[in-house]
């Protein structure tokens, strides 16, 4: 099975009964898929919406009306959904987004792969905020991560990204379907209790349009009743805060990753595509003393899992872009982080992992 | 006033003295009942401006969105769930600047919705700039020496992107008005009612409509009955300056989208 037909079969087996997306290379497959399957769904919708910027809003409506609601595209359609991903997040909208990643800026490399929106996901709309990014590396990831994706949002009411690349996305690899997946739905709205007070960690409830609960919801500063409340400092920042804190407080408590060879010297960051490089050198043992973390959630950063590699001499981060996530590991480890940058599309050759073993001190 | 739909704890509201927005909310919650709508299968969306304020005021579920979006959310929100009544407000800028794209394409797909668009020919909320509807030679503070650029006609818009049902009346027209929006309710498909009104503070105030009455004196004297017009104009006689139509412009039936199942 291709990634991108994974991810689509994931979202489906999580329940996903509301797709509306817009053609982009390297994602198209996955609206394709929806749009095969869910028309024979009972109740279930896939619409093609005239861009992106109407597809990201179609979810969040979508979503209100207690839907399972997805979209997915890449870099440039990712850049015109800023404006409605913020939005998701001031309302607090569980959604589903998936990035099949390519080479940007602009236009770029439509039929190659890049990790280049790796900080656009975190920061890319304005203001203060905080979300959650997965990031598939195999085929079976694109099926598992795309169902917990959904169950994510859920819990923590938030659009969560799925972070692929052209590489993962059009790979075919062999994969298990589940006979079914575990689907956590959002904690319903208690009675009496107004639909912005956190009830859970941070977390409001949640109760669906047209069930009688009277919701008004909105981008601006608001009270727990939802209503408009601009030029109060404090509700503001209280709010603000909470957005941030109920995903932050979460990282470790949902951090989801793999470690191997945890007490090697050199140690291998990466996520998505470069893992598979990585495996490659440290399982293969091509070069010694070396081991890797890889991250199935980048976002929100789990930093402590950086401690537990305690005879670390370098921690060495592949990325499809020119160092981003290193960056994030930098701030918070004491030994040399060094990063391997590659752009233009193609994958880390073991080679230029061991070489930067080598140049980091390693044995050959 | 239709009470029972308001959010009294949320009164008074952001509308300026003599603005028409109110007026128009009252008409639209006169139709809504009318038709039979109830709180808790209705749902208003707004995208920004002053026009998208007013769901905020009433009580049902809302989405107050981003500027320009509405009716792609809407969009969302009745495919997702067609059982819902689903009820827009917007305004010249939102509509015809910024969410252009998604108008025409609403109006292609003819998804059962409701837009009722407040035009006042300016933005309104942040101050008073130029809009898409804005005539040409009135000022505003983008158009300090009049606006050179040809207007949108809204109802053209609709009728040509394939909506069911348009009509256009005023905020002086409040019984017509209040008719064309029970009509667009019960219309199958994609309805839009433009509502010429008054904005005394961000046009009237440069445009020599200070006051409210201005504005609603120049709208009944400027307002041409659609019918009466195609009854009585000349072949190829053109309107007077500055006067618009105003009825029923198309009620047809396309095939539509988002109508809920009956069974």
């Amino acid at each position: 099975m291709q990634g991108n037909i994974a991810s689509a079969e994931g979202a489906l087996a999580a329940g996903c009964n509301f797709f509306a997306g817009y053609p982009i290379t390297p994602s198209t497959e996955i609206a394709e898929h929806m749009a095969a399957r869910l028309p024979k769904r009972k109740g279930a919708c896939f619409i093609q919406m005239e861009d992106e910027i109407a597809s990201m809003a179609a979810i969040i409506g979508a979503a209100w009306t207690g839907a399972r609601a997805m979209t997915a595209t890449s870099g440039p359609g990712f850049s015109l959904m800023m404006e409605n991903i913020g939005y998701a997040v001031m309302s607090e909208t569980p959604c589903v987004i998936v990035n099949v990643q390519r080479g940007g800026p602009s236009t770029g490399q439509p039929t190659m792969a890049a990790q280049g929106d790796m900080m656009q996901v975190r920061f890319g709309s304005h203001g203060d905020y905080s979300i959650i990014a997965l990031c598939p590396s195999s085929v079976q990831e694109c099926f598992d991560l795309t169902a917990k994706a959904f169950n994510l949002a859920d819990q923590f009411r938030t659009p969560v990204f799925l972070m692929a690349d052209e590489v993962i996305g059009h790979m075919r690899e062999r994969i298990d379907l589940p006979d079914e997946v575990m689907v956590i739905r959002p904690r319903p709205l208690p009675e009496g209790v107004l639909p912005f007070t956190p009830v859970d960690n941070g977390v409001p409830g949640f109760a669906s349009f047209g069930t009688g609960r009277r919701i008004p919801v909105t981008g601006l500063t608001h009270n727990e009743q939802g209503y408009p409340d601009t030029t109060n400092p404090a509700r503001h920042e209280s709010l603000v805060r909470r957005l941030v804190s109920k995903i932050e407080d979460a990282r470790h408590e949902i951090a989801d990753f793999q470690v191997v060879n945890e007490d090697a010297a050199f140690i291998f960051v990466c996520y998505g595509a470069p893992v598979r490089t990585v495996q490659e050198v440290v399982d293969r043992r091509r070069v010694p003393d070396t081991g890797y973390l890889k991250l199935r959630i980048v976002w929100p950063f789990p930093e402590k899992l950086l401690q537990r590699f305690t005879n670390v001499r370098a921690f060495i981060v592949p990325e499809m872009n020119l160092g981003m996530i290193s960056r994030e590991i930098e701030r918070h480890v004491q030994v040399p982080v060094i990063p391997i940058g590659k752009i233009g599309g193609e994958l880390h050759t073991p080679e230029e992992l061991i070489e930067a073993v080598h140049f980091a001190g390693g044995d050959a | 006033m239709r009470e029972d739909w308001l959010r009294n704890d949320r009164l008074p509201h952001i509308y300026c003295a003599g603005c028409g927005n109110g007026t128009i909310m009252n008409c639209v919650l006169e139709a809504v009942d009318k038709a039979g709508y109830e709180r808790d299968n209705t749902v208003f969306l707004s995208g920004i401006g002053c026009s998208s304020r007013a769901p905020g005021y009433i009580e049902t579920d809302s989405l107050h969105t981003t500027h320009g979006r509405a009716l792609a959310f809407a969009t969302g929100v009745k495919m997702a769930k067609p059982s819902l009544n689903v009820v827009v407000f917007t305004g010249d800028g939102d509509i015809a600047a910024i969410g252009g794209n998604h108008f025409i394409h609403a109006c292609r797909r003819n998804i059962d919705l409701t837009v009722v668009c407040m035009n006042n020919h300016i933005y309104g909320m942040t101050g008073g700039q130029g809009s898409p509807t804005t005539p040409i030679g009135k000022t505003s503070t983008t158009t300090p020496y009049g606006a050179v650029e040809v207007p949108f006609d809204l109802v053209d818009l609709a009728v040509a992107a394939g909506a069911n049902y348009v009509a256009r009346w005023t905020s002086y027209h409040v019984t017509q008005l209040t008719e064309a929006v029970l009509n667009g309710l019960n219309t199958p498909g994609f309805s839009l009612i433009e509502v010429r009104c008054q904005c005394p503070t961000s046009y009237g105030r440069r445009n020599k409509f200070r006051e409210p009455k201005d504005y609603m004196d120049f709208l009944r004297s400027h307002a041409v009955l659609k019918e009466k017009w195609e009854r009585t104009a000349k072949p190829g006689e053109e309107l007077p300056a500055e006067s618009f139509l105003v009825g029923e412009f198309v009620r047809r039936a396309r095939p539509v989208m988002g109508v809920a199942d009956e069974t």
